[in-house]
C-alpha cells in the first residue's frame, strides 16, 4: 500500500499524457501563516491536476488547514473500513515548535504525501470525500470541519465502548462463558503479532534517529563555540601560534555550518521517513482494531437476536 | 582498555547499551569461532602487537583482516584499526605526543593507552648539556595505617605510592632510587617550594579532595590521583630550577619521613594570630615586622596587623596624591602581567569550549551506535518474521547500514579519546596560568610591603624627631620622654633592618644583580645573608651557566626569564596540540567517509530506482 515516491509533488503520470490515461495529482504548498496569537495557524494551498470526469476541470487550487486535512482521515475511517488509511503527521504539542520553519517544511512533506497516497489507491481515489476536500470552497470546508465535531462525536463513543467492554468481560468471567475475541486463523494472528512487533522495532530505531540529528546539531554548536574561543585565543598569541589558532577557528564555524546542514538532511531524509513508518503501523493497527470491534459487534447482535427469538418463542407459547 | 589516562572523560563505565552492541554482533551468524575471535580481537587492543584474527564467517566487523592494513608503527599498537586505512591521515593521527622526540625528560614516549606523557618539553633550549634526565614514575598505592595517636581507634588510613626516580644529574645521590610518599607530603613539598620560589611560574599541585577519606576507598580515585601526582611530578622535574631545588631533591630521595616542616594548619594559624592580637591591641603600638617574617606575603590569621598596614598601604597607592616611595615602573612588567591576565581568560574560555566539544562528539557516538543497535535488532526480527523473500532482501541491506553506523561510532570513540588527550594540553596550561598569577602577586606583594615599610619608617622618624624636639625644651631632659625616644630608636633600627630585607627580597624576585666577574659571584654568596641561601645558590649557578661566560649578563629578570620560559614552551605544546588535534579529526572524518562511501555504494540500487 505504502509505496509512493518520496517526491514533492504527485503520483503517477504528467498532465501531458494522452488523456484517455485517468490521473489525479495532488500537491501541498506554500504555507502560509494566517491570523493573530493563539489563533493563528498556518494554511496550505491545495492543487489538483486530473482528467477524471468527477472532477471539476483540469486544475484547481483550494486553500485548506491541518484540521481540514484531519476530516479527511476521519471521513475516511470512517467509509472505509478495513482498508489501512494513510497517516496524517501528529499535532505539534509544544507551541514554540509550531511555527518554526522546520516544523512547517515537515509537515507540508507529510501531508503531501498523505494525500498523494490516498489519490494513488484505487478505492480511496474514488471517495466523495475526497473531491470534497480537493475541491470545495473554503466556507463549506469550515462548515463540514464544525459539522464533524458536532455530529460524529467521536470522543465519547470511544469511551462508551470502553465501558462495554469492561462490562461484558466482567459478565464473562461470571457467567463462565468464553466469548471469542476476533475472527481469527493462524495467519491473520501471524501477521498481527508481526505488525505490533514491528512498531515497537519502528519506534526505538525513530527515536534515536531523532537523537542522531539532535546531537549533529550539538556537535555543530560546539564546534561553532570552540572556533570562536579558539580565534580569540589566537588574537592572545600572536605571531603564527596565533595564526594557526585563526585558522582553526575559521575552519572550525565552516564545520560547523556543514553539521547543522547536515542534521537538517538527516531530519528530512531520514527522520521524518521512519516517523511516517511508524504512523502508518499505527494507522495499520487502528484498522486492525476496527476489524475486532466490528467482529465483536456482531457478535453482541447475534446474541441480542437470539435472546429476542427466545422471548418471542416463550411470548407464542404463553399466548397459544 | 582505554581507562588509564583518560580523566573523567572518557568510558569510565562501560554502557550497558554498548555490552549489548557488541554481543548482539556476535549473536547473528554466531559461532562459537566467531565469538572467540572477536574476543580475542578486543583484547588485542591493548597488547602489543595486534593479534589478527581471522574470523569463521564474513561479517564485516569480526573480519578485519578481510581490509588491507597500513604498515604497523612501532608506536602504534593500541588503536591500530584494521579497517580500512587509507594511505592518508590515518597513518599518522595514532601516535599523540611524537613530536616531542628529543625530549630530556622524557624518555622513550610514553603510547596512547599506558601512561600520562610529559607536557612541558624541554625541547628549545636546555637549561643544561641535553643527556641530562631526570625521569619519575608514580606506581603501587597502598593503603597504610596511622600508627601514632589516632584519636579514633582503629586509626587512620591513608594510601602511599612508591616514587621512583632515575637520574643521570650529579645532584642526586645515585642513579635509581625509590620512595613511598603520602598526598600530605605533596602538599607540604608544594607549601614550601611556593614560599622559596616566589616569583616562579611554579606549576600547581594536584588538588585535595574534599571528602578524602570517603573518596579514598574507591580504586578509580586512587588510580586518577596517581596520574595526576605523576603528572605533577614529572612537570616538576621538567623545570629547570626546581628541579635541583633541595625540597624537590628532599623529596624523592630521603626514606622514610619527609624532612620538611610541614605547613601549619589553619587552626594553630589562628591560635597564633589570636595571641598576637592582644599584644597588637594594648599598646606596643608599634608593634613591629620582624626582619625574617618580611620574606614571606603577610597570611591571614598570624599577620593581621601587618595585612592592615598594607591594606592602608595599597589604598592610599591606588588613591593617595602623591607616588608611593618605590613605584613599580617596569611597564614591561605591567605589560606582561596585562598580557597574561588576557591569556588566562582566554584560555579558560578555550578550555570551556573544548569540553563541551568532547561531550558533543562522545554524545555523538553514542548515538550512532544505540542507533546501530536499534537496526540490528530490526534486520535480525525482519528476518525472523518475514513471510516474504523481499522482506529478507531489505533486511541484509539494513543490516549493512546498520553495521556501518557501529563501526562510525567506534571510530567517534576512538576519536574522542584522542581528542581528550590533545585537547587536555589546555586544560593543563589553564592550571598553570594560576601558577603565573600567584608569581605576579609575588611581586606585587613583595612592594607592598616594601612601600608599607617605607611609610612606616618615615612615620617613626617623623615622631622621634618630635620627641626629641619636645625634649630637649624640658630642662635635664625628661625622663619618660627619653625612654620613649630611645625604644622608638630601637623600632626604628628594627624596621630599618625589615626595610632593607623587603627591599632585597622585592629586588630578587624582580632582578637579578649583574655580575661582573668570577670572584663577584663567589663574592656575592659570600655576602648574602637570606636564609635561602640554598636556594639563591642553585639560581645564582644556573643564571651563571646561562651566561656561559664570566662576563656580566645585564638586568636577567626572574619573572621574565620564566615568562619567555613559559612561553616558549606553551607555544611549542600548543603547536603540538594543534597538528595533533587536526590531523586526528581529518583522519578519522576519512576513516568515517570511508565507511559510509561503501555502504553507500552496496546500496546504491535503491538510489537508482526510486526518481
Amino acid at each position: 500500500m505504502i509505496t509512493t515516491p518520496r517526491s514533492g509533488s504527485g503520483s503517477a503520470q504528467s498532465p501531458r499524457s494522452p488523456s484517455s490515461q485517468p490521473y489525479l495529482s495532488v500537491s501541498v504548498t506554500d504555507p502560509v501563516k494566517l491570523g493573530n496569537g493563539v489563533q493563528a495557524y498556518i494554511s496550505y494551498r491545495v492543487i489538483t491536476k486530473t482528467n477524471l470526469p468527477e472532477y471539476q476541470g483540469p486544475e484547481k487550487i483550494v486553500i485548506r488547514r491541518y484540521s481540514d486535512f484531519v476530516w479527511l482521515r476521519d471521513r475516511l475511517f470512517e467509509k472505509f473500513k478495513g482498508i489501512f488509511i494513510p497517516p496524517l503527521p501528529e499535532k505539534s504539542a509544544v507551541e514554540k515548535f509550531r511555527f518554526s520553519a522546520e516544523f512547517i517544511e515537515m509537515r507540508r512533506q507529510a501531508l503531501d504525501i498523505f494525500v498523494n497516497r490516498i489519490a494513488s489507491h484505487h478505492e480511496l481515489q474514488q471517495s466523495e470525500d475526497l473531491r470534497t476536500f480537493l475541491q470545495a470552497d473554503e466556507e463549506t470546508m469550515e462548515r463540514l470541519r464544525f459539522q464533524e465535531t458536532g455530529i460524529f462525536k467521536k470522543k465519547p463513543t470511544d469511551f462508551m465502548q470502553i465501558f462495554k467492554d469492561v462490562q461484558s468481560k466482567v459478565s464473562d468471567v461470571v457467567l463462565g462463558k468464553e466469548k471469542p475475541v476476533e475472527e481469527s486463523n493462524p495467519e491473520y494472528e501471524k501477521l498481527k503479532h508481526y505488525v505490533f512487533e514491528l512498531e515497537n522495532h519502528l519506534a526505538e530505531a525513530q527515536k534515536h534517529a531523532y537523537r542522531l540529528v539532535k546531537r549533529h546539531r550539538e556537535l555543530g554548536q560546539s564546534l561553532s563555540d570552540f572556533g570562536k574561543a579558539a580565534k580569540l585565543l589566537g588574537a592572545c598569541e600572536g605571531d603564527s601560534l596565533g595564526k594557526t589558532f585563526s585558522e582553526l577557528g575559521v575552519k572550525s564555524e565552516t564545520l560547523s555550518i556543514k553539521l547543522q546542514k547536515e542534521a537538517h538532511q538527516l531530519l528530512m531524509n531520514f527522520e521524518e521517513p521512519l516517523k511516517d513508518y511508524v504512523r502508518a503501523v499505527q494507522s495499520i493497527k487502528a484498522t486492525i482494531a476496527e476489524r475486532a470491534n466490528a467482529f465483536r459487534q456482531q457478535c453482541e447482535l447475534a446474541e441480542t437476536i437470539k435472546l429476542k427469538e427466545i422471548n418471542l418463542y416463550d411470548s407464542c407459547l404463553l399466548f397459544s | 582498555m582505554m581507562g588509564s589516562d583518560n580523566q573523567g572523560f572518557e568510558e569510565a563505565h562501560p554502557f550497558a547499551s554498548r555490552e549489548e552492541m557488541e554481543n548482539l554482533v556476535l549473536d547473528d551468524d554466531s559461532t562459537a569461532t566467531a565469538n572467540k575471535s572477536y574476543s580475542n580481537y578486543r583484547s588485542a587492543r591493548s597488547l602489543s602487537p595486534p593479534i589478527l584474527v581471522t574470523p569463521a564467517d564474513s561479517d564485516p566487523l569480526l573480519s578485519p583482516s578481510l581490509y588491507p592494513n597500513a604498515p604497523d608503527h612501532n608506536n602504534n599498537h593500541n588503536h591500530h584499526s584494521s579497517y580500512i586505512e587509507p594511505p592518508s591521515y590515518a597513518d599518522v593521527i595514532f601516535s599523540p605526543f611524537d613530536q616531542n622526540s628529543g625530549n630530556d625528560n622524557n624518555t622513550g614516549n610514553e603510547i596512547n593507552g599506558i601512561e600520562s606523557t610529559n607536557q612541558f618539553p624541554d625541547s628549545p633550549i636546555s637549561p643544561s648539556s641535553s643527556s641530562d634526565y631526570l625521569r619519575i614514575t608514580v606506581s603501587n598505592p597502598q593503603k597504610e595505617q596511622e600508627t601514632s595517636n589516632s584519636l579514633v581507634p582503629g586509626g587512620n588510613t591513608y594510601v602511599t605510592y612508591l616514587i621512583t626516580t632515575r637520574t643521570n644529574i650529579p645532584e642526586f645521590n645515585g642513579s635509581e632510587f625509590s620512595v613511598r610518599r603520602r598526598f600530605r607530603d605533596i602538599v607540604t613539598l608544594s607549601d614550601r617550594l611556593a614560599e622559596s620560589y616566589r616569583g616562579f611560574f611554579i606549576p600547581p599541585r594536584p588538588d585535595k579532595s574534599v571528602v578524602e577519606s570517603q573518596v579514598m576507598q574507591k580504586q578509580e580515585f586512587v588510580e586518577q590521583r596517581r596520574v595526576a601526582l605523576e603528572k605533577y611530578l614529572r612537570r616538576l622535574a621538567a623545570h629547570p630550577i626546581i628541579r635541583k631545588s633541595d625540597e624537590f631533591k628532599l623529596f624523592l630521595q630521603v626514606q622514610g619521613k619527609l624532612p620538611l616542616p610541614t605547613s601549619t594548619d589553619v587552626a594553630s594559624r589562628m591560635l597564633d594570630g589570636a595571641v598576637k592580637l592582644p599584644k597588637q591591641l594594648f599598646g606596643e603600638s608599634t608593634a613591629v615586622v620582624a626582619p625574617h617574617e618580611v620574606v614571606q606575603p603577610a597570611k591571614g590569621g598570624r599577620d593581621l596587623l601587618r595585612l592592615f598596614k598594607e591594606l592602608k598601604q595599597s589604598v592610599a597607592n591606588d588613591w593617595g596624591g602623591s607616588k608611593p616611595p618605590v613605584a613599580e615602573e617596569d611597564k614591561e612588567f605591567l605589560e606582561n602581567k596585562e598580557r597574561m591576565n588576557d591569556l588566562e581568560q582566554q584560555l579558560s574560555n578555550a578550555s570551556q569550549q573544548a569540553e563541551t566539544l568532547v561531550k558533543a562528539q562522545q554524545d555523538m557516538g553514542e548515538t550512532m551506535g544505540e542507533l546501530g543497535l536499534a537496526f540490528i535488532k530490526l534486520t535480525k526480527f525482519e528476518n525472523e518474521e518475514a513471510m516474504y523473500n523481499s522482506q529478507r532482501a531489505r533486511a541484509a541491506d539494513m543490516k549493512n547500514v546498520a553495521t556501518a553506523a557501529v563501526k562510525a561510532s567506534r571510530f567517534y570513540r576512538e576519536l574522542n579519546a584522542q581528542t581528550v588527550k590533545h585537547l587536555d594540553t589546555l586544560h593543563e596550561y589553564l592550571g598553570l596560568m594560576l601558577a603565573v598569577r600567584c608569581a605576579f602577586s609575588d611581586r606585587s606583594s613583595a612592594l607592598l610591603t616594601v612601600q608599607t615599610l617605607l611609610s612606616e619608617l618615615s612615620a617613626l622618624q617623623l615622631r622621634a624627631e618630635k620627641l626629641e624636639a619636645a625634649s630637649s625644651k624640658i630642662f635635664g631632659g625628661d625622663k619618660s620622654r627619653i625612654r620613649k625616644i630611645e625604644e622608638l630608636k630601637e623600632t626604628i633600627r628594627v624596621t630599618e633592618d625589615a626595610k632593607s630585607v623587603a627591599i632585597n627580597e622585592y629586588e630578587r624576585i624582580r632582578v637579578w644583580k649583574a655580575f661582573v666577574s668570577l670572584s663577584a659571584f663567589y663574592g656575592y654568596i659570600a655576602l648574602s645573608k637570606s636564609a635561602k641561601d640554598a636556594s639563591l645558590v642553585a639560581l645564582l649557578e644556573f643564571s651563571y651557566r646561562k651566561s656561559k661566560s664570566p662576563l656580566a649578563f645585564n638586568g636577567h629578570e626572574n619573572n621574565r626569564t620564566e615568562l619567555e620560559r613559559l612561553d616558549r614552551e606553551r607555544q611549542a605544546d600548543f603547536l603540538n596540540m594543534l597538528k595533533g588535534f587536526v590531523v586526528n579529526q581529518v583522519g578519522y572524518a576519512e576513516k568515517i567517509a570511508n565507511v559510509w562511501a561503501k555502504v553507500a555504494e552496496e546500496t546504491s540500487g535503491y538510489a537508482n530506482d526510486s526518481t
